[in-house]
């Protein structure tokens, strides 16, 4: 493994110039990120300031072929050294080499890529002559160390430079050769990667390819060198010292460039050659280079299939191309001076492409594999072919896979086309600052195989996997949009007129308006969603398109690939905090730029090496950089105290009230079962507590015969009786525990007393959770009505169906706030289930779970026998409450890019600071939204990322941090920012806004301001558009729905007025709203309706060998209601099956299982299993619905006639009430305010 | 006499002027996270009714002056939710820009008070020559 790292090593070096090409290209990356790896490289020698300084100088395109022979060179240096001094430093370089050879890959294709980007070969010849040179003079040795440090430098500003000009690129894949060459047979008998043996492949075609990459790479070697090899390559033989001359000469040249003294001096002794060599770029020197070059060269291509291959390939080329060749590139390249800038478009393109291509390679292994959750599963699956190709001749073929898919990608047209294209996407999309970094260095072998020939078609595994074919379609397909003037989201749509304005199938996330790549990358939309997909570039575009801009997040959510990443180190922005995302851009191997506060950062050691792959070098193709969704496994730099274990407490009514409802059976049945499937490790502990007007605590200690009962009747000064015996260890005190529940629905059976002291209750859980936190489970029947927390009935049952104002939606004592910021405090999160019957003030008792992160479940007129539905609910809902995941002592930060702010956030939990949420408990099926607005201009760049971290300690006692990255394009124009609008995520954050406005002012201000956001965004829009139709209503595609939605929030149970509702309905549904994801959340607003009694195998889609017919869905009106069909609702938490009275009787029976209409029963809660088709489609429906939601849903079979019908009618949004707007009168409504 | 409660006013002003410095340091640091907002906000709510008192306890002629400033702290006192913890709370002083607003109004109230404090000291000082 050591032997690997070093190779690892070798190959960031390699990638390292890709990734400096990246910078350069997109300009603002390589002045910074080279100025960090000269740091880094020149601690040794010193004279690394000096480096940055050149790079600068370095414009010239002269230069820049010196800088590229300077980079190429030192490679050469590195890999001697090594080769001579450790059998490891051997293997590493041996890696190194191949990854040029990736690059460089085929020669045939370098014949081409010759042909198409002259400019690059060039380059690479250029880089080879420096080799030769260096070689040629072995007395460096004594100059080389500062020499090298400096000419590492003096390559980083090359690449900027070069950057634009292609000839930099190539020069990254001749170092690796170089080193390759000497090291050859060590490579081959090591492991050569797979990767690298496929370079040997291309070794002599691919030196052009690899030569992009190569620049960067050099630098890192030469750091390497410097840093541990150094001293091994000086004492090694002459190849050692050839090196470290080459390195000189390269700096020579580079100094020569730059002008710096030091370089200067340093050259002089071996150098004065070298420098000479690179300012003519002439056949002399090229012949040297070829002489001396290729013998070394051959063999270590011979030997090694693929890494020495990509060594050996640059010398092979040079072989097989002469001093001839060598010599014309040269005089290509001085001639050429001018021709540079052309082809350093070129070249970037090929760069581009080979970035993306190395991307898809590098990271094929990881993506191809469902992500394993350690990172040893990761390398143990990962590179399997690499190895085995390293180990055989194989490797070629590696490397030649990778070559495929580019050339499906852009296949026969010459490389440079393809490229062109790729080049004008970015630039197109405005994007093309973050990525460069990524795809410069990933691509530079990419390139290779790009330009490589069909030869390598009979890879074809790979090209599937291999991003640079996506890229490459990607960049067609933005190529294509950005023909396209109005794309589908823009178009107006006249509302008016529009009879059919629901789409048929359900209505996804848009995908923001990035290049391809970038969407690849992006975070899920289900786990984080902005309500514009393009963010307006200042505060006052928003204001114009009068539009909420928020994020709703989903951010712990369960998922099915989550790669896990355990490292030492967690590499995050040294000034925010940032953890490393996709989005950041790499200026070199070394530095990163935070992307969202756009400082340069260091890359650590660690982050070099590729747990996926093995590999050393590439810090662009970890995980990390991968996925945009991650979890780390947190270190102790993460915990203020050691990781809490899992501690359950259930507090419980058990007054007369609650006796008789019946829950405690229930709830204890389900306890028994899942017991054992409780999350957590040895260390969970759990305990009981009951209360009425008393206190009951319950000892459960290891050793009792049975459960002992103490009863605490002091509610105004509650103590813990046995502290230490209340919460005991789940597996040493199992016996007592199930005793516990077994006994306990029976204990109270006949208990009179009929208070509830709720309030001193919750006190005493507090007390007995403070010392670790953990989850307090409340089960509450009625008004507390006993000691602290005591409340009244607020509610006036005539004012239910009022129209005017609804009051009490507020807490009416901050008891319950106070006791959650505490237990917050104290990471404990209380869980509320209200099973009430009557008024239990759920606006008051809902703050403790508010506060605490916690989370809240109604059931209403819940009765264990008599309300057999609210049953079953609450029965499967406490299987999934028990059973899936929980984070303790949480906390989520939210960053963004710097100009953006975030101002107010919804959901549970209590905000410490400014970005800061404490969440005492997570769990899966929280949501949470947040305002944003726009405090800066984003004027200077053109995208934005929004990142939220969510550290937790999970069941099994690990510190984890999870992290989403969701990354966002800019605009500047209104229309953009109109077309890409998220529909329901603005509903969805406006339905949240609603309900603080409805609490903090009244009902009537938050319904008036749902109305007014459809006015105002729908006016703006209209006047932006010059269309002779003033007296339509016009709404873009985007927004076709919006009004649709926003009567549907009216006419929700949280907002409607006029129709009778219960104060606690009204608050759940609110606090609904606020803690519920976003696909839950658009179910509650905005049912689907189906209809099923036709049901057909058309569309449908296959899950688990189960057929699952995918019914179109109708609008929520009773046109659509026809008396001869059967009709299924999804509610969320509800399914209505409504029967016309003119159904199909074979429906009836072969679904429902009764003869006739007249025979369905009035309540009916469950579809018989039946064996006929219709009722296998049925209900393979109703299961894919059901299994696409966390919590259980209850199914009412509704006869038209019946009187539950109301319940049904009323989810008909579109129609016309008593008391509220049809659609069609909304949007005259709506018309009638934007013409006043 | 005179002199006395321009003495008196003098002092109230100047608690006022350190209260209002430090609701701003209170605000600012919880502005910089360096301090949880329930801390914060406890520290401040205990001090809300302080300056009510003080503003009413002022002399007659100064006490139109004084009475936009007494109104509105009367006001925002008794018009805080029934489920808040004070003027201040802690679940939602980082909403929607409240800090901000609450920032403002500390500062308002500061160059108000160092207004008034300046004025009772000449007004003082006329006194005690007029004596």
């Amino acid at each position: 493994e050591r032997e690997n790292g070093h190779a690892n090593h070798c190959k960031l070096q390699m990638h390292i110039p890709p990734c400096a090409s990246g910078p350069a290209q997109s300009q603002m990356q390589a002045p910074s990120g080279y100025g960090v790896h000269h740091q880094n490289y020149m601690a040794p020698s010193g004279h690394y300031s000096q480096g940055p300084g050149k790079m600068t100088s370095l414009p010239l395109n002269n230069q820049c072929a010196d800088y590229y022979s300077g980079p190429y060179s030192v490679p050469t240096q590195n890999m001697t050294p090594s080769t001579a001094n450790q059998p490891g430093a051997q293997q590493m370089y041996g890696r190194d080499p191949p990854a040029p050879h990736m690059m460089a890959s085929t020669p045939g294709p370098f014949q081409g890529a010759a042909t198409s980007a002259s400019h690059l070969h060039t380059s690479a010849s250029q880089p080879y002559a420096s080799f030769v040179n260096h070689y040629n003079s072995p007395s460096m040795y004594s100059a080389n160390s500062s020499v090298a440090s400096q000419g590492f430098p003096s390559t980083c500003g090359q690449y900027a430079v070069s950057a634009v000009s292609n000839a930099a690129y190539p020069s990254v894949s001749y170092p690796s050769l170089p080193a390759g060459d000497p090291y050859g047979q060590m490579f081959t008998s090591q492991n050569a990667p797979a990767g690298r043996p496929a370079k040997d492949s291309f070794a002599g075609h691919s030196t052009a390819v690899s030569h992009p990459s190569p620049l960067p790479p050099p630098p890192s070697q030469q750091q390497q060198s410097l840093s541990g090899y150094s001293p091994l390559s000086w004492s090694a033989p002459g190849l050692p010292s050839n090196p470290h001359s080459l390195i000189q000469n390269k700096m020579g040249s580079l100094t020569t460039a730059n002008n710096n003294p030091t370089n200067t001096v340093a050259d002089s002794p071996s150098c004065p050659g070298t420098q000479n060599v690179l300012p003519p770029k002439s056949s002399p020197v090229a012949s040297t280079v070829l002489s001396r070059a290729s013998p070394a060269r051959l063999p270590p291509a011979a030997r090694h299939p693929g890494e020495p291959a990509a060594s050996a390939s640059q010398p092979s080329e040079q072989v097989q191309s002469p001093g001839m060749q060598y010599g014309e590139y040269v005089n290509n390249q001085a001639s050429s001076t001018p021709t540079p800038l052309s082809s350093t478009s070129d070249d970037e393109e090929e760069e581009e492409e080979d970035e993306e291509a190395g991307v898809d390679s590098s990271s094929t292994t990881s993506s191809a594999s469902p992500v394993p959750n350690s990172y040893d599963a990761l390398e143990g699956g990962c590179y399997p072919e690499m190895h085995s190709s390293a180990s055989s001749p194989a490797p070629d073929r590696t490397l030649e896979p990778n070559s495929t898919p580019a050339q499906a990608l852009a296949p026969a047209p010459a490389p440079a086309a393809s490229q062109p294209s790729k080049v004008a996407k970015p630039f197109g999309y405005g994007y093309p600052t973050l990525q460069p970094g990524y795809q410069n260095t990933a691509t530079p072998p990419h390139s290779g195989v790009h330009s490589s020939s069909p030869a390598y078609s009979g890879f074809q595994q790979y090209p599937q996997h291999y991003p640079g074919v996506n890229q490459l379609s990607s960049s067609l397909g933005g190529l294509s949009l950005q023909s396209s003037p109005q794309p589908e989201s823009l178009r107006p749509v006249n509302l008016t007129q529009e009879r059919n304005i629901l789409p048929v199938t359900p209505v996804w996330a848009p995908v923001p308006n990035l290049n391809l790549e970038l969407n690849k990358l992006n975070c899920s939309p289900d786990s984080f969603r902005c309500t514009l997909t393009s963010i307006p570039q200042t505060q006052a575009l928003l204001n114009k398109a009068k539009l909420p801009l928020g994020l709703l997040l989903h951010p712990f959510r369960d998922l099915t690939q989550l790669p896990v990443i355990t490292s030492n180190t967690i590499v995050r922005c040294r000034s925010c905090r940032t953890y490393i995302n996709p989005f950041v851009s790499f200026i070199d191997q070394r530095r990163w730029k935070c992307n969202l506060c756009y400082r340069v950062n260091d890359v650590p050691e660690e982050f070099m090496y590729n747990p996926l792959t093995r590999s050393y070098g590439e810090p662009h193709k970890r995980p990390e950089v991968q996925n945009s969704t991650v979890e780390f496994i947190a270190s102790s730099d993460y915990m203020l105290r050691p990781p809490q274990p899992a501690v359950y407490l259930f507090v419980l009514d058990v007054s007369h009230n609650a006796v008789e409802a019946g829950y405690l059976t229930i709830l204890c049945q389900s306890l028994l079962e899942n017991l054992d499937k409780l999350p957590g490790d040895s260390r969970t502990r759990i305990g009981f507590m009951t209360f009425d007007s008393t206190i009951h605590f319950y000892n459960l200690q290891e050793g009792l015969s049975q459960p002992q009962m103490l009863i605490v009747s002091d509610i105004d000064d509650v103590f813990l009786p046995t502290p230490d015996s209340l919460l005991v260890n789940l597996y040493e005190s199992k016996e007592l525990i199930k005793d516990l529940l077994n006994t306990l629905p029976n204990m109270f059976t006949n208990t009179r007393e009929t208070h509830s002291a709720l309030g001193p209750a919750l006190q005493a859980a507090f007390k007995l959770m403070s010392p670790t936190g953990g989850r307090v489970s409340v089960f509450q029947t009625q008004l507390p009505s006993l000691g602290a927390g005591l409340l009244q009935s607020r509610e006036d049952p005539n004012q239910r169906s009022s129209t005017k104002v609804v009051q009490h939606l507020g807490p009416a004592t901050d008891f319950y706030k106070k006791l959650a910021l505490d237990c917050s405090g104290q990471q404990t999160a209380v869980d509320l289930f209200l099973l009430s019957s009557q008024y239990s003030d759920l606006a008051s008792l809902a703050c403790m779970s508010k506060y605490s992160a916690g989370c809240i479940f109604y059931y209403p007129s819940f009765h264990s026998t008599h309300n057999p539905a609210q049953a079953e609910k609450l029965q499967k809902d406490l299987k999934r409450y028990l059973t899936r995941k929980i984070g303790f002592e949480a906390v989520m930060r939210i960053r963004c890019t710097k100009g953006l702010s975030m101002h107010t956030f919804h959901g549970n939990f209590f905000v410490r600071s400014t970005d800061l949420l404490s969440l005492a408990n997570i769990n899966p099926d929280a949501g949470f939204a947040v305002q944003l607005s726009i405090e800066e201009s984003l004027t200077d760049t053109s995208l934005v990322c929004f990142q939220t971290a969510l550290l937790y300690t999970s069941s099994k006692g690990e510190r984890r941090i999870r992290v989403h990255t969701l990354c966002l394009p800019v605009v500047s124009s209104l229309a953009d920012v109109y077309a890409g609008v998220d529909v329901q995520a603005s509903v969805c954050l406006l339905a949240n806004m609603a309900v603080d406005r409805s609490i903090s002012s009244s009902l009537s201000d938050a319904r008036d301001a749902l109305v007014n956001a459809v006015v105002d965004s729908l006016s703006a829009y209209g006047s932006t558009v010059s269309s002779a139709q003033h007296s339509a209503l016009i709404a873009p595609g985007s927004l076709k729905l919006f009004p649709l939605y926003v009567l549907a929030l009216l006419k929700q149970k949280a907002f409607r007025t006029g129709t009778s509702t219960r104060l606690d309905d009204r608050v759940y549904a609110m606090c609904q709203i606020k803690s519920q994801p976003l696909v839950h959340l658009m179910k509650m607003i905005h049912p689907n309706l189906y209809r099923i009694d036709r049901l057909t195998d058309e569309g449908a889609i296959h899950v688990n060998d189960r057929v699952v017919p995918q019914p179109p869905l109708q609008k929520l009106s009773a046109e659509k209601l026809t008396r001869e069909g059967a009709f299924l609702m999804d509610c969320g938490s509800v399914f209505y099956i409504w029967i016309g009275k003119g159904c199909d009787n074979n429906f009836i029976e072969d679904v429902l299982g009764y003869p006739n209409f007249a025979s369905v029963p009035q309540k009916m809660t469950h579809l018989p299993e039946l064996d006929t088709l219709s009722s296998e489609r049925t209900r393979s429906f109703i299961t894919w619905l059901r299994d696409s939601r966390p919590l259980s849903t209850v199914l009412h079979v509704v006869k038209d006639e019946s009187p539950a019908k109301m319940e049904f009618f009323q989810h008909l949004i579109e129609d016309r009430t008593e008391a509220a707007f049809s659609y069609y009168e909304f949007l005259l409504h709506v018309q009638q305010q934007i013409c006043k | 006499m005179e002199a006395v409660v321009f003495l008196f006013s003098l002092l109230n002003c100047c608690l006022l002027i350190f209260l209002s410095a430090y609701f701003i340091i209170a605000l600012s640091d919880l502005e910089c996270d360096h301090i949880n907002a329930k801390s914060c906000c406890s520290k401040l709510n205990n001090h809300t009714i302080v300056t009510v008192l003080m503003l009413i306890s002022l002399y007659w002629f100064i006490f139109l002056l004084n009475l936009p400033v007494a109104t509105w702290n009367i006001y925002r006192f008794i018009m805080v939710l029934s489920g808040n913890m004070g003027e201040f709370d802690p679940t939602e002083v980082h909403n929607g820009g409240q800090l901000k607003s609450h920032m403002k109004e500390a500062m308002i109230k500061l160059g108000f008070s160092l207004l008034c404090f300046f004025m009772y000291i000449c007004s003082m000082i006329l006194a005690l020559i007029n004596d």
